[in-house]
């Protein structure tokens, strides 16, 4: 089961760039929320904010409150804490090349510590059945490495790393934007069926797939959240101008 | 930057007569480059020559003079033919063991420092600089600094102040190359790591140093080549000795020592004996070489992202 | 790649815009039963220790790299004591070198040392820059690797067995044909004076070129590398021939790192120690001649800090290896500074 993130006041800078400003968000736990925005708008930041990956660059900081379910993230856990319960896919596959698709598939839980073959075992199949990817690669799980594979094949896999660690939240940070379209569809479809289980906050640069996926979407613009609302709100009667002009494909 | 008009075709008015370049100009200014095209391949050529002596040499007087008692035997006293240089083999292995067990998890260790903590701040680019700069202190400051440290309070030469000595001589070229490599790993590896909650020591180790690995082994194999073949450093630690010794605490031989003493000494047995010394040290280090330089063309990530 | 069917759950149909409304039910309880991965990764902490440690233990052993030159300074200074306050400041200029009487100077090695590194430099320069220009300008593609492999090769070749070969190889060479020849030649200029038994001066600055040559040449290569083809272009287009180009569009813009480049060979030079030691002669003296034999700072080190038995005499040895020491840190720094000031950072080429 997933958990709703609250968003109060979140500040965030890099270096002295203040690339969100008062950000206050309530994303609703078991759904999928998109955030759609021009490119440098401050939604990829957001998200990394959601994690706290937004600090591992050293001169990045943020201010204010995220809390998923009743965990102030900011305050109450370490960093590397809220991670295990968040997974996070990235813009690109990221696999590791040294490791088989099965050691990348449990590298959240092995690197952790976890060592119990059996729920291993299971928890490869589990997530990988999850990310759609089981009968592709079911055979060669031991003896591929994880960028043996195909592009979409990999985010995939990256999908299943994340799912492997059962987290209550799934960012998604533009996950499609490096893959062909039909790879971006099976990744649509995954989202489509994950978000009853898990939180999903996917960032797009493409409205249609926000339209497809989410039952929210936000809005971004230099840095502040716009508007905030249902996806058919948003899309069919947005309350702000420059949301229209956005949508619209006016702006830019 | 710097485009300074050149000693070409000075400049005339181009309206008032037609540009035609001088003939003897233009010959003058081909001949030049075909002046430089030639002395750039001829000392290319020149410098090859000397390798191509080093190494006809090393074989010609080497290989005649190897045998299977050159790899069995301790030397023999003056004046006796025969006689080999196993016991000097064996203590340069143990001398060079012992230097890489010190210097390289120290300069692994200090490259991951430079890479995954240091870098851009002002500690950091002071430490690559110093080792940098250590790099180039000469062999024999390092033979003496240890002597004068280990040796002399001992009252005596050891296996262990060769393989300290060494050691020290690894480190900044481990953690150079260390860095270096751990710089190849893709940021966007790292931050699904600590995507995935992994602590940051554990991404450093199971993730960036895993995935660099095999360029850090091939920095590794490159600073042992070249303290492999060092002698000055071993002088006045690793001292030489004419008989077998595995005590860490007692003067040991070693290959370029013995092979230095022999090349200086006054009986052709032993300048034959230097050369087969020499031409199997620079076997072991060529090979060493040879097998980097191909693990190094194949690429540290293969299809990675 | 188009398996749309290989999915394991049946596909639902993807909805333009479905539109159940954000409902009020967020900050979920946790899930009834937790998962066993959650649950144990719930368990672990947050290797804030972990973390903490792995980084001391890191920036110790990066600062051990500092250590280890303090130390070497320190050990040197203390151990050189005993000269220092004997001779002081006028070791370094005293000629005379006589351990039976203890009376100690650097000035011959100081000679020795800067005269087989000049000499060196001055052989080794213009073919390392031709080599680098060749290897850069000029080569076919397809021999460029080995080539540059060929000469990295001189780079990894111990410094005993240059000095064996040069024993055995050059040093006849030197006394039967070449020597003989200079005299023959260049004897006018009073450079080749004296008896000629192949160990000398010369012989130690030729053996010297041959080694410091790959490390100028990889190093000046790869400064060469960096100059953008846009600024060959831009020579080119203007009509310059191939030799032009070079000349203004790479050697002028990279002049500081091929500079430094050649100090690193320098510092090379300064300290090389085995293969000299072999055929320098190893006898103290300031002689014009470039068939004297002479002595460096780092072979009279090596060749007599282990006969030196009275304190005074192991002192000045250790003085002698201070200098070496401070004058190849500086030497070193100017040069990283100046390769550092063209390839910004990237890599160095270590041999």
């Amino acid at each position: 089961m997933g958990a709703g993130i609250k968003v109060e006041d979140l500040n965030a800078w890099y270096g002295s760039t203040h690339t969100l400003q008062d950000i206050n968000l309530h994303i609703p736990a078991n759904h999928a929320t998109a955030l759609i925005g021009p490119s440098g708008c401050g939604k990829s930041t957001f998200v990394r904010c959601l994690n706290r990956m937004h600090e591992t660059n050293p001169i990045a900081r943020a201010t204010g409150v995220v809390k998923m379910g009743d965990v102030d993230i900011y305050r109450d856990a370490s960093p590397v804490e809220i991670r295990r319960r968040v997974g996070m896919v990235f813009q690109r596959p990221n696999p590791f090349p040294t490791m088989s698709i099965y050691d990348n598939v449990v590298s959240g839980l092995k690197l952790n510590g976890f060592s119990n073959r059996r729920v291993l075992d299971e928890t490869v199949e589990r997530s990988l059945k999850q990310a759609a990817l089981w009968e592709e690669v079911k055979d060669d799980l031991k003896k591929k490495s994880g960028a043996s594979l195909s592009g979409g094949q990999q985010q995939r896999m990256c999908i299943a790393r994340a799912l492997a660690v059962d987290p209550e939240v799934l960012l998604m940070d533009e996950p499609a934007s490096a893959l062909d379209p039909v790879s971006t569809s099976k990744i649509e479809d995954l989202i489509f069926q994950l978000k009853s289980q898990y939180t999903i906050v996917i960032v797009t640069h493409n409205m249609q797939q926000a339209a497809r996926v989410a039952e929210n979407t936000g809005f971004f613009l230099n840095g502040k959240l716009v508007e905030f609302d249902s996806t058919h709100k948003i899309f069919t009667n947005p309350s702000d101008k420059r949301t229209e002009d956005y949508i619209t494909g006016r702006f830019g | 930057m710097s485009t300074q008009p050149v000693s070409m075709q000075p400049l005339r008015d181009p309206l008032q007569e037609p540009r035609k370049p001088s003939r003897s100009n233009v010959a003058r200014r081909s001949a030049m480059d075909w002046i430089v095209s030639g002395l750039a391949i001829l000392a290319t050529l020149l410098v090859l020559a000397p390798l191509a002596a080093i190494l006809f040499y090393l074989v010609y007087k080497g290989a005649s003079s190897l045998n299977l008692a050159f790899f069995t035997h301790v030397p023999a006293p003056v004046g006796e033919q025969g006689g080999g240089m196993s016991n000097a083999i064996v203590g340069s292995g143990i001398v060079l063991a012992l230097a890489s067990l010190m210097g390289i998890p120290v300069g692994i260790a200090a490259g991951t420092y430079l890479s995954e903590f240091g870098r851009g701040t002002f500690l950091g680019n002071a430490i690559r600089f110093t080792a940098d700069v250590l790099n180039g202190v000469p062999s024999i400051v390092m033979g003496i600094t240890i002597y004068s440290m280990v040796v002399k309070p001992q009252h005596h030469y050891s296996a262990l102040a060769g393989g300290i000595a060494l050691a020290i001589m690894m480190v900044p070229t481990v953690t150079r190359t260390t860095e270096e490599m751990l710089a190849t790993v893709p940021h966007a590896v790292r931050e699904a790591a600590l995507g995935l909650g992994v602590p940051k020591w554990r991404t450093a180790i199971s993730v960036s140093l895993r995935t660099a690995s095999p360029g850090i082994i091939t920095g590794c194999m490159l600073a042992f080549a070249r303290v492999a073949g060092e002698t000055a450093p071993l002088l006045f630690t690793a001292f030489g000795n004419q008989f077998w010794s595995f005590n860490l605490n007692e003067p040991i031989a070693a290959l370029p020592l013995q092979i230095y003493a022999y090349a200086i000494s006054p009986y052709d047995e032993w300048h034959r004996l230097a050369w087969a010394g020499a031409l199997v040290l620079i076997v072991l280090i060529m090979v060493s070489v040879t097998l980097v330089r191909i693990f190094a063309n194949r690429g540290v990530l293969k299809g990675g992202s | 790649m188009s398996m749309e069917s290989e999915h394991g759950a049946t596909t639902p149909v993807k909805p333009a815009v479905s539109l159940p409304p954000a409902t009020e039910r967020t900050l979920a309880a946790p899930a009834a039963a937790p998962s066993p991965v959650r649950e144990f990764l719930s368990t672990r902490g947050s290797g804030k220790m972990a973390d903490s440690t792995f980084a001391a233990v890191m920036l110790a052993c990066a600062c051990s790299i500092f250590v280890i030159v303090l130390f070497i300074f320190w050990v040197l200074i203390q151990n050189s004591r005993l000269s220092q306050a004997a001779f002081g400041m006028k070791f370094f200029t005293r000629e005379a070198w006589d351990p039976v009487s203890g009376d100690f100077g650097a000035l011959p090695f100081i000679y020795g040392t800067l005269m087989t590194s000049i000499l060196a430099l001055i052989m080794a320069v213009p073919l390392a820059l031709g080599v680098a220009i060749f290897l850069t300008e000029l080569c076919p593609r397809p021999l460029r690797a080995p080539i540059s492999f060929l000469t990295e090769l001189l780079a990894a070749i111990p410094s005993v067995v240059y000095g064996l070969w040069a024993v055995f190889v050059l040093v006849p060479l030197m006394r039967d044909t070449l020597g003989p020849f200079l005299v023959k030649t260049l004897g006018w200029t009073g450079l080749f004076g004296g008896a000629n038994f192949g160990v000398g001066l010369l012989t130690a600055s030729i053996i010297l070129a041959i080694m410091i040559l790959p490390i100028i040449s990889s190093l000046t290569r790869d400064i060469m590398t960096a100059v953008p083809n846009s600024q060959r272009e831009a020579v080119l287009a203007l009509g310059a021939t191939r030799w032009e180009m070079i000349r203004i569009g790479v050697l002028r813009n990279s002049r500081i790192g091929i500079v430094g480049a050649i100090m690193l060979g320098l510092g090379r030079a300064l300290g090389e120690t085995m293969a000299v030691t072999m055929v320098i002669g190893n006898h103290p003296d300031i002689s014009r001649s470039l068939f004297a034999p002479g002595y460096t700072l780092a072979s009279v080190i090596a060749n007599e800090f282990s006969e030196a038995t009275g304190d005074l005499y192991y002192s000045a040895l250790i003085e002698i290896g201070l200098a070496l020491f401070l004058v190849t840190i500086v030497v070193n720094a100017i040069a990283r500074l100046m390769v550092w000031a063209v390839t910004r950072g990237a890599p160095a080429r270590v041999s």
